[in-house]
């Protein structure tokens, strides 16, 4: 029906999260009838990208450039260090423009079924960041999974004879979240990090 | 098509495409058992699919040797209970990889499933770490490795019991096992007198448990315990034990 080269694209855009056969086929159509607006713009950006990207040595977080731009923004607190599993974890909470301080990526958590053990997350690297000096704090931006906590408690021990404060994000009822539809866990939660008014 | 419905509690999941996630179970009538929960990881599922929590499940699949798709409701959020709390959250872990590694699937363990339950609810209490050998020790029973610490196996004595067999799993006598300390395992006192263990004996009760599951190859052709029940054994300062043979 269509030429290999249009398969292949098919075929990769397929691969994309959020993306099916169908949707890819959709997706790669809207590309190819929006050549000069859209198709050769995305290729020019993803050839860019592919070859300029790297990997943060600082913090773990991609970039164009190592140092990365949160690591050498010098408007940030260096006193403050958020510990987080993934790169969509610290873009998620630079979304939120709440954190100004650094960050450092696990790039996963202790995990037996995914086969990653303490060695496998860096800790040294954590270890010597949490040690300087100018580090006041070390929160943990882990999930609140069994694994993401498990992950976070395993860290505070380790991290338990550096000079910080360690400390964790809170767990409770979210924005515009009804406690009819909250699962009893969060609902305990919320109740046991409850804050005087 | 097969269905069943079934009391249940979550030993683990995995990631299986963008949102859904092969979950699996130890339910009460039914065994280990897997099955794919679509919107896992979606708004639904968020807070219900964790280890430890206790849920109901509908299990439903063309022919019975499917995957099949599972549904769950959460009936008992233990995991969120423990979370703050290392040491029991290590514990938790520790059961539903260990139930994981050791239990067949698709093979009725009702007497796991309600001591696990009973373990679950037990990890709120102060002396959790005693429930947690207990429990061990319960688990080993119903996989038929049961140890037995009731008496002597040497002179049929029941009082001062401080060692087990590594080979026959039964208590040996102080005066009867003195001779041979190096090749036994200390009987920590709590197992037997139904009392609390300190830290000492929760190490030794560990160690205990620990060889028995990892000499039955209970933990799969020589993988060892589970890297959760390590970390657990590591809080105690139970390293594997290391006898003379």
């Amino acid at each position: 029906m269509t030429g290999a080269d249009i398969e292949r694209m098919i075929h990769l855009l397929a691969r994309l999260p959020g993306l099916g056969p169908r949707s890819a086929r959709r997706a790669a159509l809207h590309l190819i009838e929006r050549r000069e607006a859209l198709l050769i713009p995305l290729a020019e950006s993803l050839a860019q990208t592919a070859a300029s990207i790297k990997v943060c040595a600082t913090c773990g977080n991609f970039d164009s450039v190592d140092p990365c731009a949160i690591c050498t923004d010098s408007e940030r607190d260096d006193g403050l260090l958020c510990v987080v599993e993934d790169v969509a974890s610290l873009w998620a909470l630079e979304r939120s423009a709440c954190f100004r301080g650094r960050y450092h990526v696990l790039g996963g958590l202790l995990s037996a079924l995914d086969g990653i053990g303490p060695e496998d997350l860096g800790l040294d690297k954590l270890l010597a960041r949490a040690s300087r000096p100018s580090v006041r704090e070390v929160i943990f931006a882990t999930p609140a999974t069994v694994e993401g906590q498990t992950t976070a408690h395993y860290l505070a021990d380790r991290l338990s004879n550096c000079d910080v404060v360690l400390s964790g994000l809170a767990q409770g009822v979210p924005m515009g979240g009804e406690l009819d539809y909250l699962d009893d866990g969060t609902i305990g939660a919320a109740l046991r990090a409850r804050r005087a008014f | 098509m097969v269905e069943w419905r079934d009391e249940a509690i979550v030993l683990g999941l995995g990631r299986h495409g963008e949102s859904s996630a092969i979950v699996s179970l130890l339910t009460r009538a039914h065994g280990r058992y897997r099955g794919l929960v679509r919107g896992a990881y979606g708004k639904n599922g968020r807070g219900v699919l964790l280890p430890g929590n206790r849920v109901a499940a509908w299990w439903r699949a063309r022919l019975a040797e499917h995957l099949g798709a599972l549904r769950c409701e959460l009936v008992d959020a233990h995991a969120a209970r423990v979370m703050a709390d290392a040491g029991r959250l290590d514990a938790l872990a520790a059961a539903c990889a260990l139930c994981e590694a050791v239990l067949p699937e698709r093979q009725a363990h009702g007497a796991t499933f309600e001591s696990l339950t009973a373990l679950l609810s037990g990890l709120e209490a102060e002396a959790w770490p005693s429930i947690y050998v207990h429990w061990e020790l319960a688990l080993l029973r119903d996989l038929g490795y049961g140890l037995d610490l009731g008496s002597c196996a040497a002179t049929g004595a029941n009082d001062n019991l401080a060692f087990v067999s590594p080979k026959s799993g039964r208590a040996v006598s102080l005066s009867a096992g003195e001779p041979y300390r190096d090749r036994l395992l200390p009987l920590p006192g709590f197992l037997v007198a139904g009392r609390e263990g300190d830290k000492d004996e929760i190490r030794d009760g560990l160690r205990l448990t620990g060889f028995f599951l990892e000499r039955h190859g209970l933990t799969g052709g020589g993988a060892g315990l589970p890297a959760a029940r390590l970390r657990l054994a590591s809080r105690f300062g139970a390293d594997p034990a290391n006898l003379e043979n």
